[in-house]
C-alpha cells in the first residue's frame, strides 16, 4: 500500500474484521470468574418519600447482596456538572424509576423475580409532567423555581425593529423526547479490591466522565479507580452519562460482595430507565421587511430536562446558539431555559439541543415565506449569513462558505423546482399528495466557547520496541470510527502504512484524557492533537539522526527500534491549545461560540397516503460542507445514519409518557426506520477546509441529525397545505388535523399579523 | 434477560452447531440465544430487544432464519444451526462479510452478525436480489447506525458477483 494519500482514502474500519466475524467482544460477551449479576430495585412512583421497604417471602434473601445508599463510601452523587443527582435514593424519589436498591446474585434468572418480592411503600408527592406545568411552579421540584439554567442571547436593538416590521410573524413548534436505541443495551462489569481499588470494564462513550463519578462515589485517588472501554455497541450521546449510574452500582455491589458484579441492562430497562433526547418548546416572533428580510427576532427555547440537572445546561447552551440557524439577524433576542419534570433526567442525544432549535427555525422559516409570498427558498437565500457577517453571538463567519451555492446545487441534485411544479399539477387528481420541502443548517464543531480550553485535552502517540507505533486517547470508538480515522492521521502524518499504526482501548490506566467523546470534536480537536503527536515522534527521530527526510516504512520502523533500544519509553504527547482567535465571554454569552461550523442544505420528498395518512420519505438529497473528508465510505455513512434517526424524530419515534414514565419501552411499539422504509439518501460533500481540524477536516457526526425533521415536515406541508408544528408526527396526527380542518371548513392554522 | 427460569429438569439436547455435533443439559424452554452464547460460548449472537423485533439474535436453524431469542432450545433439537462464528471458513472471510467490511455495511456492528446472517438467508432464496428485495429481505433486523444504505449496497454487491452461497 502506498504511504501517501492515506487521509482522504477509505481504507478498512481498524476493528471491521472482528466485527463481521462476530469476535468483537462486548460487555454482555465477557464472563469474569466468579461473577455475580446485579440488578435494580426502582420507584414505582413520581414523587414522593420513602416510608418503608419490605423484603417479602418467596426469597431466599441470604443468597443475595444488597446495597442501599447506606454503602457508599463517597458522596452519594453521580458527579457530572453539578452532583445533585443521587446514585442511590436516600429517602426521597423524585422521578418514576429512580434506583432505590441494588441486588446481585450468581444466577441473573433469579433477580426480576426478587425485585418484584421487594416492597416499597411510599408518601406520594404531587408531581409535574411537562414545561407548562414546571413554568406554572405550582410544586417546586427542583431550586427555588423549577429552572436548571437559563441564558440569555442579546444582538443589536431588538426592541427597535417591530415598529418598522412590514411583518410580524409568530410561531410555536414542539418536539418530543426521542430514544437513542442503540441496539447494544447499557451495561457494566465492575470489581473491586481494597488495595487496588474499583475497576469497571463497559460499554461507554466517556471513560473519564466515569472515573471522575466513581472517584467521588467512592473517595478514591485517582489512580485507584480504573475505567476500561469495551466494545460499545451504538451510543449517539445515550452512553455519555448514563455509563457513570450502572459503573457506580456494579461497582458498589462488587465492593459489598467481594466478588466481580455485572449489571446488563434489557431492552425495556435501557429504553425506560436511561437517557433521552430532550423535549423542547420554541416560539418565535419575527419582524420582517416586506422585501423578505428578516430584521431581527424574539426566540424563547424551553427543554424538559427530566428531574435532575445532569447535561441539560450543556443541551440547552448548544440548542440556544444553534436557534438562530444560518441566517443573519441583525438583531435577535434568544431565551432559553431548561426546566425541571418528574421524569428520569433527558440527556445528550446527536445535535444535542439543535435538532430541537433547528427544527422550530427552519418550520419558522417556511411559514415566513408564505406570510411574505416568498418560496422557501427565496426567504432563505434572502438571510443567508455571509462571510464577514456575526452570528446571533457576534462571532464573524471568516470561513469561505456559499450558502447561495449550497443551495443552488441541492436544488439542483434534487430537481427541486421542476418537482415542486410537477407535484403542485399532480396533486389535484391524487389520494397521494407528494411534496417536497428544504432546511439550511450548520452545526458547530467541538466543545462551545472556551469548552475546549477547559477540557484540556492530552494525546499520546507513542513508539514501541518492535518498531510499531500506537494512539493513545481516551476517544472511543462506537460505530463512527474513530480508530480508523485517528491511526489514519498518524500513518500520514509519519508518512507509513495505515497498517503499521494501531490504537490502545481506551483504558484510564494506560490513555490520557483526551476528552469525551461527544459533540463532534474527535476527528477536528482530537485527530488536530494527535496528528502533531505524530509529528512529534517523526521530529524526535529525525533530530536524532535516526530519520532521514525520505524513508519506507520499514526504515521508519527501524528508526523508532533503535530510539526505543537506546532511550527507553517513546512518547510524544500533545495538549490541547486554545488558537487565539476564539475568544468567548461566558458572562454575555458572545464570541467566537464554535471554533469551525459543518454548513448543511437538505431536501427532502414525501408522499402522504391519504388512505393511511402515513408520510414517506422517497428521495432525500443531504449536501453539506464539512471541511475535508478524510474517510469517504465513513463520512457518508455517518450522514446517512443520521438522516434515518431525523427522519425517525420527525415521522415514527414517539415516546408515551404517563406520570413521567415511558410506557412504550419496546422495540415493538417504539418504532424506528427499518430498510423497507427508507428511501436511497443521496450524500454529497462540499470541501472548503478549515484550518482549525486534522487536515482540514471539521466535525461531522452531529450535523446529519439536525436537517432531516424540518425537511421532511416542510415537505409535508408542501404537500397537504396544512402546517405541522410538532414532531413525532404520526398519521393518526395527520388525520386528525385534516379532519378537523374538514370539519371546520378552515384552510390553515396559520398565524399572520399583517400590518 | 429472561423471565422467571423454566423450573422443569434438565434434559440433554443435541444438534449441529456450524457442522459440529453438540450436546447440552438444558432446561427445555430455555432460549437458544442464551444456550449458544452461554453453553457454547458463541457470543457473536447478539441479543437486542429479547422479543424478536430487532433480529440481532438471528441464526439460521435448519436453514430458515430465526430470532433465537424467541426459540425454546428443545425445538433446535437433531437441527442444523448456523450462527456468524460458522460463516468465515479460518482466517477466509465470507463474501457477504468482505462486502460488508468494504461497503460500511458495519459501523458499531452489535447488529452485523444478525444482518449479515440474514443476508446470507436472502441470498441463498435469492441469489441475484434487486435493491427492493434486499431491503423487504432485510427489514426484520434492525440498525440504528447506518440508515442501511451500506448494508444493502454491500449484500447487492455480492448478488451481482455471485458469492453469496
Amino acid at each position: 500500500m502506498s504511504t501517501s494519500g492515506i487521509v482522504g482514502r477509505s481504507v478498512p474500519r481498524l476493528e471491521g474484521r472482528d466485527k463481521v466475524t462476530g469476535q468483537a467482544r462486548y460487555v454482555d460477551d465477557i464472563t469474569l470468574p466468579g461473577m455475580l449479576f446485579g440488578a435494580t430495585v426502582r420507584s414505582r412512583i413520581s414523587r414522593g418519600k420513602i416510608a418503608k421497604v419490605t423484603f417479602g417471602p418467596g426469597v431466599d434473601w441470604d443468597e443475595f447482596v444488597v446495597v442501599s445508599a447506606k454503602d457508599i463510601p463517597g458522596k452519594n452523587c453521580i458527579a457530572l456538572i453539578d452532583d445533585d443527582e443521587p446514585c442511590l435514593t436516600d429517602g426521597t424519589v423524585n422521578h418514576p424509576e429512580e434506583p432505590i436498591l441494588l441486588l446481585a446474585h450468581p444466577d441473573r434468572r433469579l433477580l426480576p423475580q426478587a425485585v418484584e418480592a421487594v416492597s416499597v411503600e411510599y408518601e406520594p408527592l404531587p408531581a409535574i409532567f411537562s414545561i407548562e406545568e414546571s413554568e406554572q411552579q405550582s410544586q417546586i421540584i427542583w431550586g427555588t423555581d423549577n429552572v436548571f439554567k437559563s441564558y440569555l442571547i442579546e444582538k443589536g436593538d431588538i426592541d427597535a425593529v417591530w415598529a418598522v416590521a412590514d411583518y410580524i410573524v409568530e410561531g410555536e413548534y414542539t418536539t418530543g423526547a426521542q430514544e437513542q436505541l442503540y441496539i447494544e443495551n447499557n451495561g457494566m462489569i465492575a470489581a473491586f479490591d481494597p488495595q487496588q481499588g474499583v475497576t469497571v470494564w463497559g460499554s461507554m462513550q466517556c471513560p473519564y466522565y466515569v472515573h471522575k463519578s466513581l472517584v467521588k462515589l467512592f473517595n478514591l485517588p485517582g489512580e485507584r479507580v480504573r475505567v476500561v472501554q469495551t466494545e460499545t455497541g451504538g451510543a449517539f450521546g445515550g452512553k455519555e452519562d448514563y455509563p457513570s449510574v450502572i459503573a457506580g452500582h456494579a461497582a458498589l455491589l462488587a465492593m459489598k460482595s467481594g466478588r466481580p458484579v455485572k449489571i446488563a441492562y434489557d431492552r425495556m430497562e435501557d429504553m425506560v430507565v436511561t437517557t433521552k433526547r430532550h423535549p423542547s418548546r420554541t416560539r418565535h416572533r419575527t419582524a420582517v421587511s416586506k422585501d423578505g428580510k428578516i430584521l431581527g427576532g424574539e426566540v424563547e427555547f424551553t427543554i424538559d430536562g427530566g428531574a435532575y440537572k445532569t447535561l441539560s445546561p450543556v443541551v440547552l447552551s448548544r440548542g440556544a446558539i444553534h436557534a438562530g440557524g444560518t441566517y443573519h439577524w441583525p438583531a435577535i433576542r434568544i431565551r432559553a431555559k431548561a426546566v425541571a419534570t418528574n421524569t428520569p433526567p433527558q440527556g445528550a442525544f446527536r445535535g444535542f439541543g439543535a435538532p430541537q432549535s433547528l427544527f422550530a427555525l427552519e418550520r419558522h422559516m417556511d411559514r415566513i415565506a408564505k406570510v411574505v409570498q416568498l418560496s422557501p427558498v427565496e426567504i432563505r437565500r434572502r438571510n443567508f449569513l455571509k462571510p464577514g457577517e456575526t452570528t446571533t453571538t457576534g462571532q464573524t463567519v471568516d470561513e469561505a462558505v456559499d450558502l447561495g451555492k449550497l443551495l443552488d446545487r441541492a436544488m439542483q441534485l434534487s430537481d427541486y423546482s421542476a418537482k415542486k411544479e410537477r407535484f403542485a399539477r399532480e396533486n389535484k387528481e391524487s389520494t397521494r399528495k407528494k411534496g417536497i420541502g428544504i432546511a439550511s443548517f450548520l452545526h458547530g464543531a467541538g466543545f462551545t466557547g472556551s469548552g475546549e480550553r477547559y477540557l484540556s485535552s492530552v494525546v499520546g502517540v507513542e513508539g514501541y520496541a518492535d518498531g510499531s507505533v500506537r494512539v493513545l486517547v481516551s476517544s472511543t470508538e462506537f460505530g463512527q470510527g474513530t480508530n480508523t480515522v485517528l491511526c489514519q492521521i498518524v500513518a500520514e502524518a509519519l508518512k507509513v502504512r495505515y497498517e503499521d499504526v494501531s490504537i490502545a482501548r481506551p483504558d484510564t490506566q494506560e490513555v490520557p484524557n483526551s476528552g469525551p467523546t461527544v459533540a463532534s470534536r474527535t476527528v477536528m480537536v482530537v485527530g488536530k492533537l494527535v496528528q502533531s503527536a505524530a509529528l512529534g515522534i517523526r521530529h524526535t527521530l529525525e533530530a536524532s539522526g535516526l530519520l532521514g527526510a525520505a524513508y519506507s516504512a520499514e526504515e521508519f520502523r527501524a528508526a523508532v527500534r533503535a530510539y526505543v533500544a537506546k532511550n527507553g519509553k517513546f512518547r510524544s504527547l500533545a495538549h490541547y491549545e486554545q488558537p487565539e482567535d476564539i475568544v468567548w465571554d461566558e458572562q454575555k454569552y458572545r464570541g467566537s461560540a464554535y471554533a469551525a461550523y459543518a454548513w448543511a442544505v437538505y431536501v427532502a420528498e414525501v408522499t402522504v397516503d391519504l388512505t393511511s395518512y402515513s408520510v414517506s420519505v422517497e428521495d432525500f438529497v443531504a449536501l453539506q460542507e464539512v471541511g475535508r473528508v478524510l474517510h469517504p465510505v465513513l463520512a457518508k455513512g455517518q450522514i446517512m445514519g443520521g438522516i434515518a434517526q431525523g427522519i425517525g424524530f420527525a415521522l415514527y419515534e414517539k415516546v408515551i409518557w404517563e406520570k413521567g414514565r415511558m410506557q412504550n419501552g419496546q422495540m415493538t411499539n417504539y418504532i424506528i426506520p427499518t430498510s423497507a422504509d427508507l428511501a436511497p439518501i443521496r450524500v454529497y460533500f462540499e470541501e472548503l477546509g478549515n484550518v482549525h481540524g486534522a487536515y482540514g477536516a471539521k466535525g461531522i457526526g452531529e450535523l446529519p441529525m439536525d436537517g432531516p425533521a424540518p425537511a421532511v415536515i416542510n415537505a409535508v406541508e408542501d404537500a397537504l397545505g396544512v402546517p405541522f408544528n410538532s414532531i413525532p408526527l404520526l398519521p393518526e396526527d395527520i388525520f386528525d388535523a385534516l379532519t378537523n380542518k374538514r370539519e371546520r371548513g378552515e384552510l390553515s392554522n396559520v398565524t399572520r399579523d399583517h400590518r | 434477560m429472561s423471565e422467571a427460569p423454566p423450573n422443569r429438569v434438565k434434559c440433554e439436547i443435541s444438534f449441529q452447531v456450524n457442522g459440529k455435533l453438540v450436546a447440552v443439559r438444558s432446561y427445555p424452554m430455555e432460549r437458544l440465544l442464551d444456550v449458544l452464547r452461554e453453553q457454547l460460548g458463541l457470543t457473536g449472537t447478539k441479543e437486542g430487544c429479547g422479543e424478536g423485533e430487532c433480529g440481532s439474535c438471528s441464526v439460521l436453524v435448519d436453514g430458515v432464519l430465526v430470532n433465537s431469542c424467541l426459540v425454546p432450545v428443545l425445538q433446535a433439537k437433531d437441527a442444523k444451526i448456523i450462527t456468524i462464528e460458522g460463516l468465515s471458513e479460518g482466517a477466509r472471510l465470507h463474501a457477504l462479510q468482505q462486502a460488508f467490511l468494504d461497503c460500511g455495511g458495519a459501523q458499531c456492528g452489535i447488529c452485523t452478525p444478525g444482518m449479515i446472517l440474514a443476508a446470507f438467508h436472502l441470498l441463498s432464496k435469492k441469489p441475484q436480489p434487486t435493491t427492493e428485495d434486499i431491503r423487504e429481505g432485510l427489514s426484520g433486523n434492525l440498525c440504528r447506525c447506518t440508515g442501511y444504505a451500506q448494508i444493502v449496497e454491500a449484500v447487492a454487491e455480492v448478488g451481482r458477483r455471485g458469492t453469496g452461497g
